[in-house]
């Protein structure tokens, strides 16, 4: 029994429309996930299903190799892509609802809000209502309505949209310690960038597909093609004639190559060594922006 | 955490919220204002029992029996300086004669008269001020109830889904939790509301001195009022719901009640028309929207046999549980669509949460 959230073969149609095709995926303990995919690629639908609010068409989730029950799903921390608190509740009364709805005691509820409020920042604002808060500061509130209970589970989707770069610094923080105490995490964004930075692991969807999956260095590598940059001193367009090698970008002494199966690039190497001193030589590895561009097409 | 847990949670915070509610407060205020002021202020312009002047201790003994404040004077003149003084309002003087300022004296006059036995013919027919005030104050109190509380159920409802709320608070607890902790917290808040109003006034008519015949005239129609009421509101509470979950903005729910806002007024003014037409109220106080108004009327003015209230309220009952199913999967099927109004039949259709 390990502590894996794993989604089996879940399929979902809106009528007509498939939404979810036969998508499987795993979220491992202790491990920042980035689910990633176009707009109404399915990342919603799928989120949803997990936690219960939608019921899939076939296929189920389960954790710690249960399928999950109400009782289990009480243990997750979940953050709507569609955010909402009611507007005038104030911020702990709101909090503290939200964790006895998770089965906290009063007593529980109200400790685990003070201290969530005042590690995001809000400590002296804990009894205005939310109405009176800037987004970005309604932002962090909805991020304590999902950590109130202790969640064993995170499933967060765009926890980071609508954020200052400082508030996604205090939010990734109080993410990463969830993470290091055990909990898998999973959240999907938009900023590439971001999930580029943030997740150990990766979930590529699109169209209703999981399309690639895995560690993020084993994805780099596995979508990294036999792809170099070179630069000398000289002018680098001898390249051009050199057996096994495709031009990418050409840029004076700087320059970008494919090689063919078989090539061996160290021959490129000392090939470019022989016309004169080489300042940097090495394999190019894909952003996720380019990974997730291939993935897409 | 059961199902119950949640709605219990669900209700607390309901109570909660509206207890806080400066709309809800004031108008329980206005309405207990209206119920002092219906039972206390009409003894306190009375100004207590009529002041009589006389010399006769004879008169002065009778008077007093008869429940009438004497004032004891010496002559004749005197007494009837006070009446023109307006310090009493009347004086009994020699001969006997009784004096007044513009009216003639009746409680006087039949304080010191010996009446004729009176023998009723129908003793229990219902005083007609009575007939007219029970009916129109229960179904006033019903129709006033279930549309603004249920209103207030719709508007609690739109507000979670208008504000997104509704995903977080489906994902924690099951929707039947969510529908049964709202239903419970107004129906509780609707009963308090009324208790409350029915304390005062009878405190108010205690105090004010009325019959105690008609409070025992009145006591078993409301005794058969209130579970007619409750089961009725449960019902009407949770078809509120459903329309409130239909609505995806405040400014929706207007258009998406107009049918429910018919079936709530549409007895209430049936009931007062057509007081008078036996078979018509025969059949309202069997149909569920209608009968926690005509049925206890019609035991009030005594046109129902004894078992006819038992079988209506079954009626009622089995209608309840039957829209309960239907409230909760409007509920349940529309709570999620946020955007724009949810056709019934769409809701009805698309029940797809997770228990």
């Amino acid at each position: 029994m390990t502590n894996v959230l794993k989604v089996e073969a879940v399929s979902r149609s809106f009528g007509d429309r498939r939404v979810l095709e036969d998508v499987s995926f795993t979220v491992e303990a202790g491990r920042m996930t980035g689910f990633v995919g176009a707009n109404g690629a399915g990342k919603t639908t799928a989120m949803r299903i997990m936690l219960g609010v939608l019921a899939a068409d076939a296929g189920e989730v389960t954790w710690q190799g249960v399928p999950l029950t109400r009782q289990l799903r009480h243990r997750f921390g979940y953050m709507p892509e569609e955010r909402g608190l009611y507007p005038k509740m104030t911020i702990s009364d709101q909090i503290i609802y939200l964790g006895r709805l998770h089965g906290l005691s009063a007593d529980a509820a109200r400790r685990n809000t003070d201290a969530l409020l005042e590690r995001l920042g809000l400590g002296d604002r804990a009894g205005e209502q939310v109405e009176k808060l800037s987004l970005g500061n309604q932002q962090r509130v909805q991020i304590a309505a999902a950590l109130v209970h202790d969640p064993e589970v995170l499933v967060l989707d765009e926890p980071f949209s609508g954020l200052d770069p400082l508030a996604v610094d205090v939010v990734v923080g109080v993410l990463r310690e969830r993470a290091a105490a055990g909990a898998p995490v999973l959240f999907s964004s938009h900023q590439l960038d971001v999930v580029e930075r943030l997740c150990d692991d990766l979930v590529i969807i699109a169209g209703g597909r999981i399309r690639a999956s895995g560690s993020r260095t084993e994805l780099r590598a596995g979508y990294a093609l036999p792809r170099f940059a070179v630069e000398v001193d000289t002018d680098a367009g001898w390249l051009r004639d050199q057996p096994g090698v495709t031009l990418i970008d050409l840029d004076g002494a700087r320059a970008v190559f494919d090689l063919a199966p078989g090539t061996d690039d160290q021959e490129v190497l000392r090939a470019a060594l022989a016309r004169g001193p080489v300042r940097s030589f090495g394999p190019v590895t894909p952003s996720l922006a380019e990974i997730f561009r291939e993935v897409n097409q | 955490m059961t199902t119950l847990a949640a709605a219990r949670l669900v209700a607390a915070r309901e109570i909660r919220v509206k207890l806080r509610d400066k709309t809800f407060l004031i108008s329980t205020a206005f309405f207990l204002l209206i119920a002092i002021a219906s039972t206390v202020l009409p003894s306190l312009l009375d100004g207590g029992p009529a002041k009589v002047a006389t010399t006769d201790p004879t008169v002065a003994t009778a008077l007093q029996r008869a429940g009438l404040e004497v004032r004891p004077v010496t002559t004749d003149a005197e007494a009837e300086r006070l009446v023109r003084d307006g310090d009493v309002e009347a004086a009994v003087v020699a001969g006997p004669t009784v004096l007044g300022l513009e009216e003639a004296p009746g409680e006087v006059v039949e304080a010191l008269s010996t009446a004729p036995p009176v023998r009723l013919l129908d003793p229990d027919a219902t005083d007609p001020f009575l007939a007219f005030l029970v009916p129109f104050a229960l179904a006033f109190l019903f129709f006033m109830t279930s549309f603004t509380f249920g209103l207030q159920i719709a508007m609690s409802v739109t507000e979670e889904k208008q504000t997104r709320i509704v995903e977080i608070l489906v994902a924690s607890v099951p929707v039947r939790a969510l529908l049964a902790g709202k239903v419970a917290a107004m129906t509780l808040l609707a009963f308090g509301q009324i208790a409350l109003i029915a304390v005062v006034a009878l405190v108010g008519m205690r105090i004010a001195g009325v019959d105690a015949d008609v409070t025992a005239l009145v006591g078993p129609t409301i005794a058969w009022f209130l579970p007619f009421f409750l089961i009725g509101f449960v019902m009407l509470a949770t078809l509120w719901a459903g329309v409130g979950a239909l609505a995806a903005r405040q400014e929706d729910i207007n258009g998406a009640s107009a049918p429910l806002q018919l079936a709530v007024m549409g007895p209430f003014f049936a009931v007062l028309f057509l007081q008078e037409n036996a078979a018509a109220m025969t059949a309202l106080s069997y149909i569920p929207f209608s009968s926690p108004i005509a049925m206890p009327v019609r035991l009030f003015t005594g046109d129902a046999a004894g078992w006819e209230p038992v079988v209506s309220l079954l009626v009622l009952a089995v209608s309840t549980v039957v829209f309960l199913a239907v409230g909760a999967r409007v509920y349940e099927g529309s709570l999620l669509r946020t955007n724009g109004r949810t056709s019934f039949a769409t809701a009805w259709r698309s029940r797809s949460t997770v228990g």
